[in-house]
């Protein structure tokens, strides 16, 4: 019993982190779908809004705002401060570079990048930044069941459901508004969408703007757990496999990924890491996510690939 | 005026295939590298300007040419054959270790059958040739999913390379002989009995690597073998259809593309950095090469060279910038402000010439041979 409590732990512990990932996966998606750009900046994103947030935060605490507006206040100025990046990314580099290669549309985002990274960190500071916006503490469930119990940390549970309520308003913003309608258009085909009058700048603008909130929230979920730092552009690296495993355009498939790659790691550290040496939760999502597609070069949620010549 | 193809008549079918037809080209070339075999070594050895230092040739012509090299291999893959990898740092490295294992002596024991593999350590020029064709063999087993996955989801799955084998040189002791620090020193640079040592030698041993596999990458994308590399990336079901089979196209240019990166990289252990750790392998140089070849021009042997000396020197040019200015600025500002300005160069590149510097130097020659008349 002892055992399979202890692996329930690791199963549960590896699926809310996964969620997580998932966070930072679905600004990908997003973005993906509407514009078939493969934004490597997401990473970035989500630093330059956990670095907006908690330098605000701070500066609005020190001045003695009460927390809740201090809060408020912060989160509005993070997603101003996004709103103007999505802007210039889409009026700088994205419009300019439209009709381009797949490869060169890759590139502009690793350049948007380090431009990213650069100047949050300027602006902002590059140390790191503790931010305090969830408890991070521990609950232990079913004691009743197991010797102990089961370790669950609340910040994970929390992780869980803002991923929850992000993938529900998602979805209603993308069936009932008209911009998400619009949206879903321009993602089926740029040119049929543009021929019937949707704006097509406008509408990139809206995914990039769309994918910096989305940033902005795993910021302050990442931001607490790790503190926000500039490692966080990692995490970018870390929600590629959980891509490739769900499928570039599936929302769904971006949670049902980071699901798998979170739980997956997790077992695969404790169980599998312990006899070949530690850390291969460094690599074994990328092994997962090689094996899946040689299975369905799609993922597993993908919109099938048809070539024609 | 001077640079006209006029009256250079070609008489036999080897003139008209030799890779530069007009004369004025071979002039040039021939210039350049008796500039780069002569001129360069001179002025260092004589210390005159630009080469008053080592610093010029330490830090800037070695990793230069290195680079280039390097670059010159991930461009078979990338911009001949449409293959895109991300997990050209991994096969740096992977040649790295091979030549650095072969150097010292390999050593595997075999517990189970009583026996043991031993092979003594190799002289430097058989393990750095070895260490590519280690890089070569685990590039065609990275190259085997290229056969299902194309495009960006290929790119993505390389990456699996590149951190399996991060962690592998890092955690795997056996490849660093157990150094306890986890960081390797490079064998002595002994070829056929004379010791490189001295910048000017090292740089020598770069240029002559880099001229021989630039000539071999250039010959070979002419062939047989790069234009079927080139029908696979312009479209590989019609390439199919026409009788070239992927399977082979790919995973030769995957292979081809592995051995010169990985004798890239393992110069770049011995030859430059000399003691090295997992670290010099990571990530940032695999999109560091894929930029230089994006910069420089997919599909072009010059382009490799000219985006290699572009993402190499800018950085350092631009560290000097302030401090040359006399703006009082920190560090830290100094390598921030390097990131932005690197980031926005790199998209403005690609947004007035997404063909790289190649296609700029093309529509120069192009310029050149009308002038001084407009068309």
């Amino acid at each position: 019993m002892l055992v399979f409590g202890q692996f329930l732990e690791v199963l549960i512990g590896g699926l809310l982190a996964g969620v997580l990932y998932s966070l930072v996966a679905l600004g990908f998606v997003l973005i993906f779908k509407a514009s078939g750009v493969f934004n490597f900046a997401q990473g970035a994103m989500v630093l330059l809004a956990g670095l907006a947030l908690v330098r605000s935060l701070d500066f609005l605490a020190a001045r003695g705002v009460p927390t809740w507006a201090a809060i408020l206040l912060a989160l509005l100025f993070a997603a101003i401060v996004m709103a103007i990046t999505a802007a210039l990314i889409q009026k700088l580099v994205l419009g300019p570079l439209v009709n381009q290669s797949d490869l060169s549309l890759f590139m502009a985002t690793i350049g948007i990048t380090f431009v990213l990274e650069g100047a949050g960190q300027m602006l902002f500071g590059s140390d790191v930044y503790p931010l305090s916006l969830f408890p991070t503490d521990a609950w232990f469930i079913l004691d009743s069941v197991f010797d102990g119990g089961i370790l669950v940390n609340k910040l994970d549970v929390w992780g869980g459901l803002i991923a929850g309520a992000l993938v529900a308003g998602l979805a209603i913003f993308f069936q009932r508004t008209k911009t998400g309608r619009a949206l879903r258009a321009v993602a089926d085909d740029h040119a049929a969408a543009e021929s019937v009058g949707i704006p097509i700048t406008w509408i990139w603008f809206v995914v990039w703007l769309v994918a910096g909130l989305v940033a902005l929230v795993a910021a302050t979920v990442w931001g607490t757990k790790l503190g926000v730092q500039f490692s966080i552009v990692f995490l970018a690296l870390k929600a590629l496999p959980v891509l490739i495993i769900g499928g570039f355009t599936s929302v769904p498939g971006a949670i049902v990924g980071g699901l798998i790659v979170g739980a997956g790691e997790k077992i695969a550290e404790v169980y599998l890491g312990q006899h070949i040496g530690g850390g291969i939760e460094y690599w074994f999502a990328y092994v997962l996510a090689l094996a899946v597609l040689l299975v369905r070069p799609q993922g597993l949620f993908g919109e099938r690939i048809i070539e024609r010549i | 005026m001077l640079y006209r193809e006029a009256g250079q008549f070609k008489t036999s079918y080897a003139a008209d295939m030799a890779i530069f037809p007009i004369r004025q080209d071979r002039i040039a070339l021939l210039l350049l590298l008796a500039f780069a075999f002569v001129g360069i070594p001179l002025l260092a050895h004589f210390q005159l300007w630009p080469l008053g230092s080592d610093y010029m040739l330490r830090a800037i012509l070695i990793p230069f040419l290195i680079l280039a090299l390097a670059a010159i291999g991930v461009n078979i893959l990338v911009g001949y054959c449409g293959q895109i990898s991300l997990g050209s740092g991994a096969f740096m490295a992977i040649g790295a270790y091979s030549a650095y294992k072969f150097g010292t002596g390999v050593h595997i024991p075999l517990e189970f059958i009583g026996s043991e593999i031993a092979i003594p350590p190799l002289p430097v020029l058989p393990s750095i040739l070895l260490g590519g064709l280690m890089a070569a063999i685990v590039g065609i087993l990275f190259g085997i999913p290229s056969l299902r996955i194309k495009g960006l989801y290929l790119a993505v799955a390389t990456l699996a390379a590149q951190f399996f084998f991060d962690w592998v040189f890092l955690r795997v002791q056996w490849f660093t002989n157990y150094a306890p620090s986890g960081s390797v020193n490079a064998p002595d640079l002994v070829f056929f009995g004379y010791f490189v040592h001295s910048p000017i030698e090292r740089y020598l041993l770069c240029l002559i690597f880099v001229t021989v596999f630039a000539l071999i990458a250039k010959n070979l994308v002419r062939g047989n073998i790069g234009r079927q590399w080139m029908a696979i990336r312009d479209m590989d079901i019609a390439a199919e259809l026409m009788g070239i089979r992927p399977l082979y196209a790919k995973l030769t240019a995957f292979a081809v593309s592995s051995f010169i990166v990985g004798v890239a990289g393992a110069l770049w252990a011995f030859v430059y950095l000399g003691s090295w750790e997992p670290l010099a392998f990571s990530i940032d140089r695999s999109l560091q090469l894929l930029f230089m070849v994006i910069i420089g021009g997919l599909g072009s042997i010059l382009g490799s060279f000219l985006g290699a000396a572009f993402i190499l020197i800018l950085p350092i040019m631009l560290d000097q910038v302030p401090h040359a200015l006399g703006i009082p600025i920190s560090v830290e500002t100094v390598s921030l402000l390097v990131f932005v300005v690197t980031g926005s160069l790199i998209c403005y590149l690609l947004i007035v010439e997404p063909h790289g510097f190649a296609r700029l130097w093309a529509i120069a020659k192009e310029k050149l041979r009308l002038w001084p008349f407009p068309y």
